[in-house]
């Protein structure tokens, strides 16, 4: 049995505005083992990167945590990171226990900043020797695939890819447990795509990372490297498996509707044809009643409207929010 | 009957004011485009894709080579405005940013009278001519309520693309020209556009070129692919030879590179 690395417990986080709440992470409840790569689907505004954002504890005004605990191991025990300052969490774990390769990645170097110079900053305010954490930043940069002279350019003289990979390198540097990822393929060509897929893997197998969350909303890019998925809708998990019977058997209408609009070329896809969800996305100020998918759902019930379906487990490993499969057991 | 011929077409754009750079951005490009026939030219970013659409709607002028359009040279047999204003009439463009190809000015639905007005049989009144425009929105599932008077910033994405779409109901072209008509709209509202056009080539007999550089959608849709790499066809065919038995190094190397559903990429 594989050991937890972070857990979540009735998370939620709200983008507190003057008048009204943006309810963008509103009760969710998962783990994340050691040695294991989860994948977090959605759409766009479904609350996945305000996800990223709580876990590292990334509360910058307006988003508040309203509830909920985030615990995370570090050396055997668990820290409630919850319970810190956004400040706290960043000196104590950032970089060394958890660290994130944002969004656009590829822009978050200033491009005139060598890239050394981010190292030299990094050793300065963890107290390690620069010169030190420099040669490891050379071997890292040559492990992702990079020269490893290249540290001293400029950000502007590599290209968007490559760019990235540098990011990578310096965001690993101090070995942190847990990588996130969010969305870091969508900027990039398919090639250079399977380079960056290639590179977290070999972090992983290498032991630089324990774990990589992996938040996208391009299901077949996750697939490739997940072991279990998280699939997100407005702001609640729908399903959590693991990736192999998901693509089986997608039990919820959202995650079902979801994976048969995805289009790859393959015979499968052609076989099973393209269909799409009627309407679009809810607002989370003022999301529906009970299960947040029944406007758009095929199957809705009268209980759909009114009741919350909770995420319950339904077969070992197999999470789903979805009063179709609660009715079956009861 | 081949609709569209396109012949040795070559684009070439001159660079610098004294020493002259040549691109050529089009190299000798030839294809067919039949009767009810779904196509795509699938390429990444700068391998000649849209120059060469756009060259087909008669937008930009080849360096060389022929576009035959129901056996009308269109470069060349074109010469007034009323013989354009039929080509117009009869090729119809859906782009990939819905958000550009309105006026923020001015509601929705202009783009829609825009197209009544090109029509050769035009509604006698007014209220006939908005008839027109309701049931075009009706084929393309919007309830005309949701969308007439509003602007475009009230609209979503994909409510907009099924607007353009709505267009083609009204002309009734014979040829659409699509460029990355999906890429710019919510996953889940992708299956609805590509089924309209469809649908559209089932009951008009449209012919559709898709331009994309998603592998997966022309698979998908498309009868015949071809495959661009700096500016030149390297690869065409039916999509089942072009995706599962490729020739050309590059489409081995695309097809090898994009992430699959049902199986995982072996060398991570």
């Amino acid at each position: 049995m594989k050991e937890i690395l972070l857990k979540a417990e009735n998370v939620r986080a709200y983008y507190k505005l003057e008048k009204v709440s943006v309810k963008a992470v509103d009760g969710l409840s998962f783990e994340i083992l050691e040695d294991e790569v989860i994948g977090v689907v959605g759409e766009s505004g479904c609350g996945k990167t305000t996800l990223s954002n709580v876990i590292f504890m990334n509360m910058v005004k307006p988003l508040t945590l309203v509830d909920g605990k985030i615990f995370l191991r570090v050396n055997g025990e668990f820290v409630e990171l919850s319970s810190m300052t956004r400040d706290e969490v960043k000196r104590k774990f950032w970089g060394k226990e958890i660290t994130i390769i944002p969004q656009a990645a590829m822009n978050a170097l200033m491009p005139t900043i060598r890239m050394e110079k981010y190292v030299r900053h990094l050793a300065e305010s963890h107290g390690i020797d620069e010169e030190e954490l420099l040669e490891k930043a050379r071997r890292r940069f040559e492990e992702v695939g990079l020269d490893p002279l290249w540290i001293k350019r400029y950000p502007f003289e590599l290209s968007g890819g490559m760019r990235q990979r540098a990011v990578i390198a310096i965001a690993t540097i101090l070995n942190p447990s847990l990588l996130i990822a969010d969305e870091p393929t969508s900027a990039l060509d398919v090639v250079n795509q399977k380079v960056l897929l290639k590179v977290l893997m070999q972090m992983k197998r290498q032991g630089i990372v324990k774990s990589i969350i992996f938040i996208t909303h391009d299901i077949a890019t996750v697939r490739q490297i997940a072991d279990r998925m998280i699939i997100m809708y407005a702001g609640k998990i729908v399903e959590f498996a693991p990736v192999e019977s998901l693509l089986e058997k997608p039990l919820h209408p959202y995650t079902q509707g979801l994976f048969n609009s995805v289009l790859t070329p393959e015979p499968e896809v052609k076989k099973r044809g393209i269909t799409s969800i009627p309407g679009a996305p809810p607002n989370l100020i003022n999301p529906p009643s009970g299960c947040r998918f029944h406007p758009r759902c095929p199957h809705a019930m009268d209980v759909c409207k009114e009741k919350e379906p909770p995420l319950t487990e339904i077969e070992p490993g197999r999470r789903v929010a979805c009063w179709l499969y609660m009715e079956e057991r009861a | 009957m081949s609709r569209l011929v396109v012949k040795n077409l070559t684009k070439i754009f001159s660079l610098g004011f004294f020493s002259k750079r040549r691109i050529e951005a089009v190299k000798n490009v030839s294809f067919e485009v039949k009767e009810k026939e779904i196509v795509s030219l699938v390429g990444e970013s700068g391998s000649g894709k849209t120059t060469t659409a756009k060259m087909i709607l008669r937008l930009l002028p080849p360096t060389s080579g022929e576009i035959y359009f129901e056996g009308k040279d269109i470069w060349k047999d074109i010469k007034d405005r009323e013989s354009l204003v039929e080509f117009r009439r009869k090729v119809h463009a859906v782009f990939q940013d819905p958000f550009a190809s309105y006026n923020p000015f001015y509601p929705v639905e202009r783009t829609l009278w825009q197209a009544i007005s090109l029509l050769e049989n035009k509604p006698s009144n007014k209220k006939e001519a908005l008839e027109l425009i309701k049931e075009s929105l009706f084929r393309v599932g919007i309830d005309p309520k949701d969308v007439l008077g509003k602007y475009p910033h009230q609209i979503s994405g994909g409510q907009k693309q099924r607007i353009m779409i709505a267009r083609c109901w009204i002309l009734r072209p014979l040829l659409i020209v699509a460029d990355e008509p999906t890429s710019m709209i919510d996953a889940s509202s992708r299956g609805g556009i590509i089924k309209l056009l469809e649908e559209l080539r089932e009951e008009q007999g449209t012919s559709i070129i898709f331009i994309t550089h998603d592998l997966g959608l022309a698979y998908y849709v498309s009868d015949n692919i071809f495959v661009m790499k700096n500016g030149e066809i390297v690869e065409r065919g039916h999509p089942d030879k072009v995706v599962l038995e490729p020739t050309h190094e590059y489409t081995k190397l695309l097809v090898g590179s994009i992430p699959k559903l049902y199986r995982k990429l072996e060398d991570l």
